[in-house]
C-alpha cells in the first residue's frame, strides 16, 4: 500500500468506523456502496484530502463513485496534485 | 406532448429497478380514523380487516381525540377552510400568532414561526440563518429533512459519529476558525429510538461557543416530566438555541411544523426561509386543533405518563419473548431483524395476525440493520399490547429468531 493509500485508509478508519468495529479496509473495499461512508458524511473526507494535499477537488468530481474505494480516492488525489503542479 | 414512449420506458425501467431491489413502497388504505385499532385494506381491493396499529406517530393518542376534533370543527366554522395565501401576504390570522406564542411558552424558547411541516422548517432554516462563514456539525443519523436543509445552505458541512461526544468535540475544535458553529441533532432519533445526549452537547457548545439545533419531532409532547421535549428530559430546558418540531406526530398528528428558538433566528426565518415565504399558511382548522392539543397536554401529564408506562411494558414483553431490541427509553422500540427480506416477511406475517407494523431496511437504515420499528401510543390499552405480543411471538417462532441474542 503506498503512502497516500495508507493516509486515506487511516483517516477513513478513524473518521467512519465505530470503536470496536473490526472491519478491515483495503484498497478495494467498497466504502459508499458498502455502507461504510455515506454521501452525507463524505464531505469531511473531501475536506481532509483538500487540506492534507493542498488540492482543490471540484464538486462535480467528488462523486460517490469517485470515493467508493481507497484506490479510486488515491487516483483522484494524484490527478489533482498534477493539476495543481501544472497550474502552479 | 413530450412524454414519448422512450421516456415512458425509461421511467418504467427505473420503477422496475426499484421493485427488483425490494425497495418498492406501497400504500395501505385505512378506512377508519387514526387510532390504536384501525381498519385496513391491503392489498388494494382486498377485504377490510381490523388491526392493532403499532407504527403510528400518534404518541399521545390525540389524532382522533373528540375535544381536538370539536376544536377543529369550531376553527373551521369561525376561521374558514383555507387562507389562499402565504403568511406574509394575507395568510396570518390571530390564531396563527396565538399558536406560535403558545408553542414558545411550551417549548421554553423566545419565539416561534409555523411552517407547513417540520420537513419544511428543516429545509428552510439553515439557508436562512447561516452562510459560508459558518459551519454546521451534524450527528450522522439526523433526519433526511435536515440533510436536505444542510445541502441547500452554503455553510460548511461536517458530521460526527452518532452520539459520539469525543468525535463532536474534535470537530468543534477543528472548526474554531469559523465565524459560528452550529451543532445539529435530532432530539429522539426516529429509527433507533434513542435520545440525543443533549446535556453533553450543550456543555460542549458552551465550551466551544457553538449554537445547538434540535429537531424534536419525535419528542415534543411527551419526553421530559411535563412533555416539553428532549431538552426537558436531559435537564437543559431553555438552553437550546433552535428547536424544530412538528404538529404531525404527538401534537394531534395532522400537519404543520415550526422553528422555535432565539428571537433573531426565528425572525431570519420569517424574512428568508423559502418554505415559509413560498408556501401556504397552515390551515385554520389545524391551528385550532393544535391549540386544543396544547390545552390538553398543559393541564395534565396523564397521556405522556401512560405512554411512558406502555413503552416500558411493551419493551419488557418483547425482551421476555426473546427479541433483540435497540436499547432506549422512548416510545420508539425497534425490533432488530438485521435482514431486509426477513423484515418484510415479518411485517407481512404480523399483518396476517392482525398487527400493523412496518419493516425498515437499507437505505432507510444502515445495511444489515433491518428492523421492525414499533411505536407506542397513549391510545394503546394493555390488552392491545398483550394481543400484539402474542402475534410477535407466533411470527418470531415461525422465523426461528426468538432468544438468539440471549
Amino acid at each position: 500500500m503506498d503512502e497516500i493509500a495508507k493516509v486515506v485508509r487511516d483517516y477513513i478508519m478513524r473518521e467512519y468506523l465505530e470503536e470496536g468495529d473490526e472491519r478491515t479496509i483495503t484498497e478495494t473495499t467498497p466504502l459508499i456502496s458498502g455502507g461504510i461512508v455515506d454521501s452525507f458524511s463524505m464531505v469531511s473526507l473531501l475536506r481532509f484530502l483538500e487540506k492534507k494535499y493542498s488540492i482543490d477537488i471540484p464538486d462535480e468530481c467528488a462523486t460517490p463513485e469517485a470515493f467508493d474505494t481507497v484506490d479510486r480516492i488515491v487516483g483522484l488525489v494524484r490527478r489533482f496534485q498534477k493539476a495543481e503542479v501544472v497550474r502552479g | 406532448m413530450a412524454f414519448a414512449d422512450t421516456v415512458r420506458q425509461r421511467y418504467q425501467a427505473d420503477l422496475q429497478g426499484i421493485k427488483a431491489a425490494g425497495l418498492f413502497k406501497e400504500e395501505r388504505y385505512i378506512h377508519s380514523p387514526q387510532s390504536s385499532e384501525i381498519e385496513v385494506e391491503f392489498p388494494a381491493g382486498s377485504a377490510i380487516r381490523k388491526c392493532i396499529n403499532i407504527c403510528a406517530n400518534n404518541y399521545l393518542g390525540l389524532s382522533s381525540h373528540p375535544e381536538v376534533i370539536a376544536a377543529a370543527h369550531a376553527g373551521l366554522d369561525t376561521r374558514g377552510y383555507g387562507m389562499s395565501s402565504v403568511r406574509f401576504i394575507c395568510g396570518t390570522q390571530d390564531i396563527h400568532r396565538e399558536l406560535e406564542n403558545r408553542l414558545t411558552a411550551f417549548l421554553g424558547t423566545e419565539d416561534t414561526l409555523l411552517f407547513p411541516s417540520c420537513m419544511d422548517a428543516n429545509a428552510g432554516f439553515f439557508e436562512a440563518c447561516l452562510n459560508e462563514q459558518d459551519v454546521m456539525i451534524a450527528d450522522r443519523l439526523v433526519h433526511a429533512s435536515i440533510v436536505d436543509g444542510m445541502r441547500l445552505c452554503k455553510a460548511m458541512q461536517d458530521t460526527y459519529k452518532h452520539s459520539d461526544m469525543r468525535h463532536l468535540e474534535e470537530k468543534l475544535q477543528e472548526h474554531q476558525d469559523k465565524r459560528s458553529r452550529m451543532v445539529i441533532t435530532d432530539g429522539v432519533f426516529s429509527m433507533d429510538g434513542d435520545a440525543a445526549k443533549l446535556a453533553d452537547i450543550v456543555a460542549l457548545a458552551e465550551k466551544y461557543n457553538a449554537m445547538v439545533f434540535v429537531d424534536d419531532s419525535h419528542a415534543t409532547g411527551f419526553m421530559g416530566k411535563t412533555g416539553r421535549g428532549t431538552h426537558e428530559h436531559c435537564g437543559v430546558f431553555g438552553k437550546i438555541d433552535v428547536i424544530t418540531t412538528t404538529l404531525g406526530k404527538a401534537l394531534g398528528g395532522a400537519s404543520g411544523g415550526c422553528v422555535s428558538g432565539r428571537r433573531e433566528l426565528v425572525e431570519m426565518c420569517r424574512q428568508r426561509a423559502r418554505p415559509y415565504l413560498f408556501s401556504n399558511s397552515v390551515a385554520p382548522v389545524i391551528v385550532a386543533g393544535a391549540l386544543k392539543v396544547l390545552d390538553l397536554i398543559s393541564v395534565s401529564t396523564d397521556r405522556r405518563d401512560k405512554l411512558e408506562w406502555n413503552a416500558r411494558y411493551w419493551r419488557g414483553l418483547l425482551k421476555e419473548a426473546g427479541f433483540d431490541l435497540k436499547e432506549g427509553d422512548t416510545p420508539i422500540v425497534p425490533v432488530m431483524l438485521y435482514d431486509a427480506k426477513l423484515a418484510q416477511d415479518f411485517a407481512r406475517d404480523l399483518f396476517d395476525e392482525g398487527v400493523y407494523a412496518i419493516g425498515f431496511f437499507f437505505p432507510v437504515v444502515a445495511k444489515g440493520q433491518a428492523r421492525i420499528r414499533t411505536q407506542l401510543s397513549a391510545a394503546h390499552e394493555k390488552q392491545h399490547l398483550d394481543t400484539a405480543i402474542a402475534a410477535f411471538r407466533k411470527v418470531g417462532k415461525k422465523h426461528g429468531i426468538l432468544g438468539l441474542d440471549n
